[in-house]
């Protein structure tokens, strides 16, 4: 066996992107080695399998008071490439307060905490993939990347598939949001219809009448930014 | 049917608030085949990573992850023999390396290694015994930066 070099995915990320100042000294810059799977497999029984708690994907109660904030329903699928869903599979979040703000000791951004809301959730997927959250829309917040930059409204997404290499963790945006247009994470992704599909959409399904709004977002994986392809 | 996939985001300095639960010890510390591992992650200037997220995988033992602390430190409980399948995320990558670490006295029959013609990056994926137990460090950029994979 002879062991090639890759070229990279333009519909993915780079390791080293000049507009994104951490990845100067932590993005590899030597060609990934290229392994066929026959050599190295890392198809496996359930990844991060883990007990759920019955409140864990509702962010809105994991408090004695509610958060403030816009809540929202965020729900969607798992599926793989050949769109087959990723069944009782472990999904996580984080995200900021509706004020910006994460309950993480390094954030330093002036703005208050929410003594109703920590920011995580997590659920497994049903028998159709299907994962659902309750939450509060994330606000906007500064970063120090570059001058005067703001982070567009996300959440943290981690998902697991079917092989170590399927492992994904991404960050889902909301729709209509400006600033994505300046964010150099968002924009890491360099074809814009592959970066279309970090972005949920409102949906009327999942918005519950007199209580809130819904976005959907499926998210595909079982080829990851790791495949070479 | 053919699904674009979804690509990937960095995981940011703040994920511990949702994936801090420490799953790090894939067996039982008295499992016969337990091993202790540990090692640090730097960057490109030789600084520690004191905000990646360390995940590995033995077909044998399962799943776990770990947060490096402080001093760019992780520590796991695996089993012998390896290898060990690593994916690090960080603040800084945008999408997780790919690493595999053999374990010293057990590189002979290794197919993998064996595919890598360059000896000093070949070095780069064999832990060495420390303490009882076993350090693996991942030099995420530079002259001795780890080997990374694709697997396809």
């Amino acid at each position: 066996m002879s062991v090639l070099t890759r070229t990279e995915d333009e519909g993915f990320p780079r390791y080293v992107e000049e507009g994104y100042r951490s990845t100067a000294l932590r993005g590899p810059r030597k060609p990934l080695l290229v392994v066929p799977e026959k050599l190295w497999d890392l198809s496996g029984p359930a990844f991060g399998v883990d007990a759920v708690g019955d409140l864990d994907h509702d962010l809105t109660r994991q408090h004695d008071g509610e958060p403030i904030g816009e809540r929202i329903v965020v729900t969607g699928r798992v599926l793989d490439r050949s769109g087959r869903p990723i069944r009782n599979t472990l999904v996580e979040v984080w995200q900021a307060n509706a004020c910006g703000r994460y309950r993480h000791e390094v954030d330093q951004h002036p703005a208050p905490l929410d003594p109703n809301f920590t920011g995580a959730g997590r659920c497994l997927t049903d028998d159709d993939g299907a994962y659902r959250f309750v939450t509060i829309k994330p606000g906007a917040y500064p970063w120090g990347n570059h001058d005067n930059a703001w982070r567009p409204a996300h959440i943290h997404f981690s998902v697991f598939g079917r092989s170590f290499t399927d492992r994904l963790v991404t960050q889902m945006y909301f729709p209509g949001d400006p600033l994505q247009d300046a964010d150099p994470i968002f924009r890491s992704v360099r074809d814009p219809k592959a970066r279309e599909r970090l972005v949920c959409a409102h949906d009327w399904e999942a918005t519950t009448p007199d209580w809130a709004l819904g976005y959907r977002w499926d998210i595909v994986i079982g080829a990851t930014p790791l495949d070479a392809d | 049917m053919v699904l674009e996939p979804t690509p990937s985001q960095t995981v940011g300095p703040y994920f511990t608030i949702g994936l801090g639960v420490p799953q790090n010890e894939l067996v039982a510390d008295d499992d016969p085949r337990a091993v202790r591992i540990t090692g640090r992650v730097l960057d490109g200037a030789g600084i520690a990573v004191p905000d990646a997220l360390v995940e590995i995988w033995q077909a044998t033992a399962g799943w776990g992850r770990c947060a490096t602390d402080a001093d760019g430190r992780y520590a796991f409980v695996a089993t012998r023999p390896g290898p060990i399948a690593m994916l690090v995320f960080a603040r800084g990558l945008l999408k997780p390396v790919l690493t595999r670490i053999s374990f010293p006295g057990e590189t002979g029959g290794d197919r993998v290694l064996a595919a890598i013609e360059d000896a000093s990056l070949r070095q780069t994926l064999v832990a060495v015994e420390a303490d009882g137990g076993l350090q693996f460090d991942v030099r995420l950029q530079g002259d001795d930066q780890t080997a990374f994979f694709a697997v396809n």
